[in-house]
């Protein structure tokens, strides 16, 4: 699985679902915040599932919470996806 | 002396449509919202009153009983601002069964791609309290709040804990309601295994070819205040809770008991929790299921409570009309009952053709009738019994004309 994880494929994933939490499409991009997004403890919970699901990344809600913006994620699953 | 709490505020989503005065206008017009056997509230559009987030946050009871709360809020003329502090306003919202659609999404989910895709919102969207912590959030209002949970009386005890709670001195007012949204297949086919639901997929409450009763889904809310506070604030009344009692049969799982003891012993005790007596009744909304048992069993209990005016007074039932709203039916019927008394109407119970030899009441057959009050304020008695032997009765009254 991990071979065929690109930034570009992560980036595309995160922000889809960013907005199917129901944060603001016009909005979401990498250099978003959590809180210019209205993204809270439930979304990253949900955000932190897609994620280990789909890429096998485990990162807690909490350490999502700690990173400052969402490109700051996608970083972090792609170094951790390859 | 306890204090008396009016209702100034009511909002429904019922298989009649969006909005209590729809609701009122639609079954006093002799309309039914019953479509191939369910009573489903096919008008309703959660996206008309919640954002994408908070739609995803919450089951279809949760979504009813919001949109429903909205109503009430701004029926109450609180929509700009709150007459009370926040923690001075409870919120109830009873629920039957919970958030059904939730559960067996995710129990899918599981089954067909484990444990991992189970969603992280499950247990939060299922649990029957999630209605009554969305509405608290949604208005901010910091009261006590939490849900009750008896089955198909889960919303009249919810109006009566809201009427204690006011008349104790926990809460100058309470966001009240009901909710339910459990049409999905397993409850479908539970309810009908048990030989609950009608094969016919007809609600005729008390009339003699009844077979069971019709599921609807839907929500009510009703917007209580301590009396002397509404009218300090100048609001509009719509009518009072005055009485409110709570028994149960000790008897079976799912039957009530056949002489209806604890239903008639209800029905007495919040008659005289309001101070009032029988011939003080105008009319009664029965809980009227249109099951042969609950039917019958109600008939009996109405004339053990009532005594002679059981057979003067207009008795009818909602579910003729939306069918069987379980955990929300006691707080939409109670929407119902207020604005009919307010207009000084008894709604009729539809479908009602053939009388059963034993069920000799008075079911307002023939369509929407005139209550003769003689200028006093109307009073109604709203019936709810729920699996599990529960029986929660509340005495409403109609404003001053």
């Amino acid at each position: 699985m991990s071979t065929t994880v690109t930034p570009e494929q992560v980036e595309s994933r995160v922000l889809d679902a960013l907005v199917t939490f129901g944060a603001d499409a016009s909005v979401v991009s990498r250099d978003a915040t959590w809180e210019q997004l209205e993204v809270d403890s439930l979304d990253l919970v949900e955000l932190a599932q897609v994620v280990e699901d789909e890429y096998g990344v485990e990162i807690t809600s909490q350490d999502m919470q700690s990173l400052p913006t969402v490109g700051s994620v996608i970083d972090l699953v792609v170094e951790r996806a390859a | 002396m306890k204090p008396a709490v009016a209702i100034t505020g009511v909002g429904a989503i019922t298989p009649l449509g969006v909005g209590a005065r729809t609701l009122h206008e639609r079954w006093t017009a002799g309309r039914g919202g019953i479509v191939d056997g369910l009573g489903r509230a096919t008008e309703f559009d959660p996206t008309e009153v919640m954002s994408v987030k908070e739609a995803r946050r919450a089951d279809r009871g949760t979504q009813l009983a919001v949109a429903a709360s909205d109503e009430a809020i701004r029926d109450a003329g609180w929509e700009d601002e709150k007459p009370y502090a926040p923690d001075r306003i409870g919120t109830l919202i009873g629920t039957g069964i919970g958030g059904i659609t939730t559960l067996v999404t995710n129990q899918d989910l599981l089954r067909e791609h484990g444990p991992s895709k189970v969603s992280a919102l499950g247990i939060p969207l299922l649990m029957p309290n999630a209605p009554a912590g969305a509405v608290s959030m949604r208005h901010g209002l910091t009261g006590p709040s939490f849900g009750t949970v008896s089955a198909c009386s889960a919303g009249a005890h919810a109006i009566g804990t809201a009427l204690r709670m006011i008349q104790y001195g926990e809460a100058d007012a309470v966001v009240v309601g009901g909710t339910e949204a459990a049409l999905v297949e397993i409850a479908v086919a539970s309810f009908g295994a048990l030989e609950a639901t009608s094969p016919t997929g007809i609600s005729r409450p008390f009339d003699a070819r009844r077979d069971g009763f019709v599921m609807g889904e839907g929500a009510g809310v009703l917007v209580l205040e301590r009396a002397d506070l509404a009218r300090e604030r100048g609001a509009r009344v719509l009518g009072e809770v005055a009485g409110y009692a709570a028994t149960s049969d000790a008897h079976h799982l799912t039957a009530p008991h056949p002489d209806g003891e604890g239903a008639a012993r209800a029905i007495r005790l919040a008659l005289a929790d309001a101070g009032l007596e029988p011939e003080d009744v105008d009319y009664v909304n029965a809980h009227g299921t249109s099951t042969p048992l609950n039917d019958r069993v109600e008939t009996v209990a109405l004339k053990t409570a009532l005594g002679d005016r059981a057979r003067e007074v207009p008795v009818s039932s909602t579910k003729s009309a939306i069918g069987h709203l379980l955990g929300a039916a006691g707080a939409v019927e109670a929407v119902a009952t207020v604005l009919a008394l307010r207009d000084r109407v008894a709604p009729p119970t539809l479908n009602y053709e053939e009388p059963d030899p034993e069920l000799d009441l008075d079911y307002v057959s023939e369509g929407t009738r005139p209550l003769d009050v003689d200028g006093r304020d109307p009073v109604a008695i709203s019936n709810s019994f729920g699996f599990g032997g529960h029986n929660a009765v509340i005495v409403l009254k109609g404003a001053s004309a």
